[in-house]
């Protein structure tokens, strides 16, 4: 079958298309700079400057120094290096999370409790934040690492993080304060200074950079064991030959992400509001999961619950019409069941949701068309 | 001394006259099974085939001859001049292979020798004698004539002479092909690519229907099926999947009758559609997955109305087998791997929450005199997509 003439991406939590300034980027890497960063020659020291360019600009994106950068191979080998490195380092047994952190934190927190440690998993309230003071209160004198996600991914919820951070420092606590920022890049403000946090994830491919790429931040003075032993790269907290195309794609994409962030968030809010309202105006039973447009929800995301609808039948219904976007929970009659995140809000079991994210790449036509497309779709599924 | 490759059968044998063509069609299979091997041949002898593997060696060869239908066993052989000497290493070093591979206590053994070229100078037992003397000198094992572990085998022929210790079974069956064509009824699910594979172990020619519900199905799911026919074709050669579009019919179907009726109603509707599938392609029958009582669908009287639909003979090789009997070989041929990844039917939309177990077919003919079948049939059937399917 052939697919439909034009696509209407908005899955852009899930990965973004890559800016064409990101692929000359990595493409000039690959083919002039293939250097190994630690070789003594030239090409080893033009391959280090286009790293030490990079780090620069991905520290900037988030106010960090670049010393304070350790590149990953995306967002989820940082938080895991985040939550087991600074569980590595430490003498503490207890760890703090929230219930909608992102599975590579869960996972990496499971590990841990597999290995006798504590956790505590703080719950959330029907939009999907975790409150700070909550949070705060889990932290205990063994708690070696307290992690919270900046956006939640699933329903767009912009989480109490800071307050986290300035609760935790004025407690005088010694725990390493995680922050997953993975899906705030390039949508809010970000500086590790406000947020009060230790560590912090990025990933590249979030804001149209290359797929393997990501960063922790690690402010000084901070210690993480590194999950696998090597070379002195990367502080030696993460050992082996940089990958210095995807380091250079993440540089330009964090620069371009910074520079065009005010803007490109207005704009993605007012679309995205644009696009709700036109299906909640003839969707009667049809909902926005997760807190309401504003402060406490991510300018690029929502999340639309319709009652007695497959999802992923919509799903398809809209991919045979050029849009794309995920769902939020599978069929009921499926095994796999709903997400962790949607039974921690504990939404009704007859709805069932969709996500719609936007990128700073989607244009008010593709809204309109897509908003249509949604409804059409809907009414095929009934049919 | 080369390696060569012993294949027999058995079944084949009770074919009487059309033992010809039985033969004919095994030899043809095993040359298509080792065409990603440059230079094997296939030699018939007599009652059995010869299998020269070529520069890949015997052990790749047997991977591949272990799914030809029809073959019974296989030996790898080692092929060697015609005297004492050579004979003789040769069945010592296999004999210490299969010593090796049984690991455990030194199993018994003996050794058969059958002379066709009768000038060679010792007679069959005073080969077995001498033979066997020097496996015992070597490996001390111990000799049983009547029930070895490891049975010898010394052949000493005119053109060619070699000497086999191993003997490894073959998947049985007849020959692909020689109980010709079939349209098999194939899902996402454990039973279906089982049962189409159990019809090409009894020799059919097995083309695959699957019956896609886009958008309430997505695409992967239609993967998931190309992957389990890539799976299955492995015993059969490359195979045809025709992906029928469903949804306007099932739509079409919901709206006809009373909701517990539907999953019949569907069953029926997709009997028609491959049996207009399986007569453009010149198949005989239909194959499905069905097993007696297992789900609504399932039980005697609805199989007996599902079945009313058809207009040629429905084959249903699980009919008898339980669950875990299905899932046993599932694993054992690779499908079952695949079955379970996630993306199945997804869709309740279409079924209903308590099915009839026991629908009447005056009822399901009520429902269904609101339809043109045949129109609907022929033209799911004419609109179907098409995949040629290589292992």
């Amino acid at each position: 079958m052939a697919g439909p003439a034009t696509h209407i991406y908005l899955d852009n939590a899930a990965t973004t298309r890559t800016d064409p300034r990101v692929v000359e980027a990595v493409v000039r890497c690959l083919r002039e700079d293939y250097g190994n960063a630690s070789s003594l020659h030239r090409l080893g020291i033009a391959a280090e400057q286009a790293l030490t360019a990079a780090r620069a600009q991905v520290a900037a994106a988030i106010e960090a120094t670049p010393v304070e950068i350790v590149f990953t191979s995306g967002g989820t080998e940082a938080n895991g290096l985040a939550v087991l490195g600074a569980a590595g380092a430490a003498r503490g047994r207890h760890a703090v999370a929230s219930a909608v952190e992102h599975p590579s934190v869960l996972g990496s927190l499971k590990l841990l409790e597999e290995q006798g440690w504590e956790v505590t998993l703080v719950p959330v309230d029907a939009d999907g934040r975790v409150d700070a003071e909550a949070v705060v209160a889990a932290v205990r004198g063994d708690t070696a690492v307290a992690a919270r996600m900046l956006v939640q991914n699933e329903i767009g919820a912009v989480e109490p993080v800071a307050e986290v951070g300035a609760l935790l420092r004025r407690a005088g606590s010694r725990c390493v304060f995680h922050v997953d920022a993975v899906q705030g890049l390039g949508k809010l403000p970000l500086s590790v200074r406000d947020l009060a946090c230790d560590t912090l994830a990025v990933s590249a491919h979030k804001v149209h950079g290359p797929k393997g790429t990501g960063a922790l931040y690690v402010r000084k003075g901070v210690r993480l064991r590194p999950l696998v032993g090597g070379g002195k790269q990367e502080r030696g907290v993460r050992p082996g030959t940089e990958n210095v195309p995807g380091c250079a794609g993440f540089g330009v994409a964090a620069a371009l992400a910074r520079a065009e962030l005010p803007a490109a968030a207005a704009r993605m809010a007012a679309l995205r509001d644009r696009l709700v309202e036109r299906v909640l105006a003839v969707e009667a039973g049809a909902r926005l999961v997760g807190p309401p447009p504003g402060a406490h929800r991510a300018c690029y995301s929502a999340t639309l619950a319709f009652p007695r609808v497959p999802a992923e039948a919509l799903l398809h219904a809209l991919e045979a019409r050029g849009v794309y976007v995920s769902s939020g929970s599978a069929c009921a009659s499926r095994q796999r069941g709903r997400s962790h995140v949607l039974r921690a809000i504990g939404l009704a079991d007859h709805l069932e949701t969709i996500r719609v994210t936007l990128s700073r790449e989607t244009s008010e036509a593709e809204i309109d068309a897509a908003a249509t497309a949604i409804l059409a779709a809907l009414g095929e599924i009934r049919a | 001394m080369s390696e060569l490759c012993v294949v027999r059968y058995a079944e084949i044998f009770l074919k009487g006259q059309n033992r010809h063509f039985f033969e004919e069609r095994l030899q043809r299979n095993l040359r298509a099974a080792l065409r990603p091997l440059a230079g094997a041949h296939v030699r018939r002898l007599h009652g059995r085939m010869l299998v020269d593997p070529g520069p890949a060696g015997v052990a790749r060869a047997i991977e591949l001859l272990a799914r030809v239908f029809g073959v019974a066993s296989l030996s790898p052989a080692l092929v060697v001049p015609p005297d004492l000497e050579a004979l003789g290493a040769a069945a010592l070093e296999l004999t210490r292979v299969e010593v090796a591979r049984r690991a455990g206590a030194p199993p018994s053994f003996k050794v058969e020798t059958r002379r066709s070229d009768k000038r060679f100078p010792l007679q069959s037992p005073q080969v077995s004698q001498e033979i066997g003397a020097r496996i015992v000198a070597a490996l001390a094992l111990p000799v049983d004539v009547h029930d070895p572990d490891v049975l010898v085998t010394v052949e000493i022929g005119v053109e060619r002479s070699f000497v086999f210790a191993a003997t490894i079974p073959g998947p049985g069956g007849l020959p692909v092909g020689t109980a010709g064509r079939v349209t098999a009824l194939v899902s996402g699910g454990i039973d279906s690519p089982v049962a189409a594979w159990l019809a090409m172990k009894r020799g059919c020619e097995v083309e695959a229907v699957y019956f896609h519900s886009f958008p309430y199905t997505g695409d992967r799911t239609k993967e998931k099926v190309r992957d389990l026919c890539r799976v299955i074709s492995a015993w059969h050669g490359p195979m045809t999947l025709w992906v029928v579009h469903f949804t306007d019919v099932q739509k079409a179907l919901r709206g006809a009758g009373p909701a517990e009726l539907a999953v019949v109603l569907y069953r029926r509707m997709m009997l028609r559609i491959a049996a207009e599938r399986a007569r453009l392609s010149g198949s005989k029958a239909l194959v499905t997955g069905e097993s007696l009582g297992q789900v609504a669908s399932q039980t005697l009287d609805n199989l007996a109305v599902i079945d009313d639909a058809a207009p040629m003979p429905v084959l249903r090789p699980l009919i008898a087998s339980d669950k875990t009997e299905i899932i046993a070989t599932a694993r054992r041929i690779g499908t079952y791997d695949v079955s379970v990844q996630p993306y199945d039917d997804c869709c309740s939309l279409f079924t209903p929450k308590h099915p009839a177990t026991k629908a009447r077919l005056q009822h399901v003919e009520a429902a269904e005199a609101r339809l043109d079948l045949a129109a609907l049939a022929a033209a799911a059937a004419a609109q179907a997509e098409r995949f040629e399917v290589t292992p």
